[in-house]
């Protein structure tokens, strides 16, 4: 019962605004270049289909490969500050220091440091500097949460510091990892296509770029269709994320454990 | 009978400068169960870790005189490895210790059907019971076959009867294995029950204030905490206790 709810709720608020969206535009005869009709965004969706698709796909593509180096490099420095109190100290407020500098304040800089040729791998950089920390946080964390009662435990059976690392402390924190690379991914959608803007016009093809194109066209329901497409991007990388931390925490972890057992 | 351990003048002092224990002057013989009992904070539990080794003594020094045991330990909490069964939980010192892993699976089988356990290898802590996942951890402690066995108030979480149970159940392994065992206890009757010998302690810094023995080889018979036997035993150790509280206060 509540679980059908929980489909059927959202879908039917969205259809009953959708309708009264549709039903206004029409009656008060709102020109398309102020507010689309839900229609004409359809219709410039399926029009402009190819173009958004491969839009999509650009940044789609950099947006996975700076989630991928944000989580390498996120743990691999997590794991270093773990083993190492010195490195920690010296390397922390960095860290901190390159999250809470707004990416659109460096993004013009970077972008002029890697050059308009290689302006995807600009992209990339500042997408990874927005997703990179959440991992780094969150394994941190993660790490210094493990169970000390268990550290000594292997400690007594004589485990290396590697074995107490892979047996012990990277699964311990995993429930962390997993809700970090949940921000993370979604972080590093947004650094992307905030990288795209700060890119501007020229060699970028990303949805942002497709977005700032139809904003200075005066193409509003393309602009809209590429909202939408973002929307159900970013939707779509929650989602797909939410399932692995289901999948990997259902046996075991508090979190991913239903009630009514 | 040959003496395990003997601490010699141990003391641990915390880098706040607070004495926890000590100076503890105390030998451990072959085949003992030594309770060591005393209040809350009296350093009973950073005792125990100075005998696994798990902390250095700060001074004094615990002389083994035919060497090193294989050690056993077992915590208040269970200290399972939530993301791993019943089985890899057991397993893990044997893994540790690289044995091989078609050896592993039948050793963590068997230590499981000794606690009972048998037919839950493939269960997740969260599924067991707070007496079941104790249980999964003793027999974590006992697949090395240690000779020395540290357990730190294990049953303090437990309900009474899971309690009582598995006090049976500890004895039953313990007169089987020939284990040498250090209790860790604030409950009298748990160590007039279980202990050939009760060793109290101070309120800290720990140290030992009396030994009271048991006049009775220890097993499993729940109609002996009803006996007068039982009842003179713990008076004696509760009188000895509350010696302590005075000379503190």
């Amino acid at each position: 019962m509540s679980g059908k709810l929980t489909y059927a709720l959202p879908v039917a608020l969205g259809v009953a605004v959708l309708a009264a969206w549709e039903l206004l535009v029409r009656a008060y005869n709102i020109p398309p270049f102020v507010l689309p009709a839900p229609s004409a965004i359809l219709a410039a969706l399926l029009a402009d289909w190819p173009s958004l698709m491969s839009s999509l796909w650009t940044t789609l593509r950099i947006t996975l490969i700076a989630f991928a180096l944000a989580v390498v490099s996120g743990i691999a420095l997590a794991v270093l500050f773990s083993q190492s109190r010195v490195v920690e100290m010296m390397l922390y407020p960095y860290a901190v220091a390159l999250q809470v500098t707004p990416v659109v304040a460096i993004a013009p800089l970077i972008i002029i440091w890697v050059g308009f040729e290689r302006i995807n791998l600009a992209l990339l950089i500042l997408a990874w500097i927005v997703a990179f920390f959440p991992i780094l946080s969150n394994t941190t964390l993660g790490l210094r949460s493990t169970d000390h009662n268990l550290i000594d435990l292997f400690r007594l059976h004589g485990a290396s510091p590697a074995q107490i690392l892979w047996r012990l402390k990277l699964p311990s924190t995993l429930p962390y990892l997993l809700g970090g690379m949940k921000t993370a991914a979604g972080l590093a959608l947004i650094g992307t296509v905030v990288a795209e803007y700060g890119a501007g016009s020229g060699t970028a093809t990303g949805l942002a770029w497709r977005i700032v194109e139809a904003g200075n066209r005066l193409q509003i329901p393309r602009m809209f269709a590429a909202f939408f497409l973002l929307t159900v991007l970013g939707i779509a990388i929650f989602f797909t994320l939410s399932l692995i931390e289901y999948l990997v925490l259902r046996k075991w972890h508090e979190s991913a454990v239903s009630k009514e057992k | 009978m040959s003496v395990v351990a003997e601490l010699k003048g141990v003391e641990r002092t915390f880098a706040s400068g607070i004495k926890a224990v000590g100076p503890l002057n105390l030998e451990l013989r072959e085949g003992e169960f030594v309770s060591l009992l005393g209040p809350s904070g009296c350093g009973k539990s950073t005792a125990l870790r100075l005998i696994a080794g798990l902390l250095e003594p700060t001074a004094g020094e615990i002389v083994w005189p035919n060497g090193k045991p294989p050690i056993g330990f077992v915590f208040q909490d269970p200290t399972l490895m939530p993301w791993a069964t019943a089985r890899a939980n057991v397993r893990l010192p044997l893994d540790l210790a690289r044995v091989p892993s078609e050896e592993t699976t039948a050793r963590a089988d068997a230590a499981l059907d000794r606690v009972g356990l048998s037919g839950f290898g493939n269960a997740y802590p969260r599924e067991l019971s707070g007496g079941m996942r104790m249980r999964v951890s003793i027999a974590r402690a006992l697949v090395a076959k240690p000779k020395l066995l540290l357990m730190d108030e294990p049953f303090a979480a437990l309900d009474e009867m899971t309690r009582q149970e598995l006090n049976d159940d500890l004895l039953r392994l313990w007169r089987a294995d020939g284990l040498t065992i250090v209790f860790v206890t604030h409950s009298v009757y748990e160590s007039t029950y279980l202990s050939t010998r009760t060793v109290v302690l101070t309120p800290r810094p720990g140290r030992v204030l009396a030994e009271v023995a048991s006049e009775r080889m220890p097993a499993p018979d729940p109609a002996y905490r009803f006996t007068t036997q039982f009842a003179d035993h713990a008076n004696e150790v509760t009188s000895a206790l509350r010696n302590g509280m005075k000379i503190a206060a």
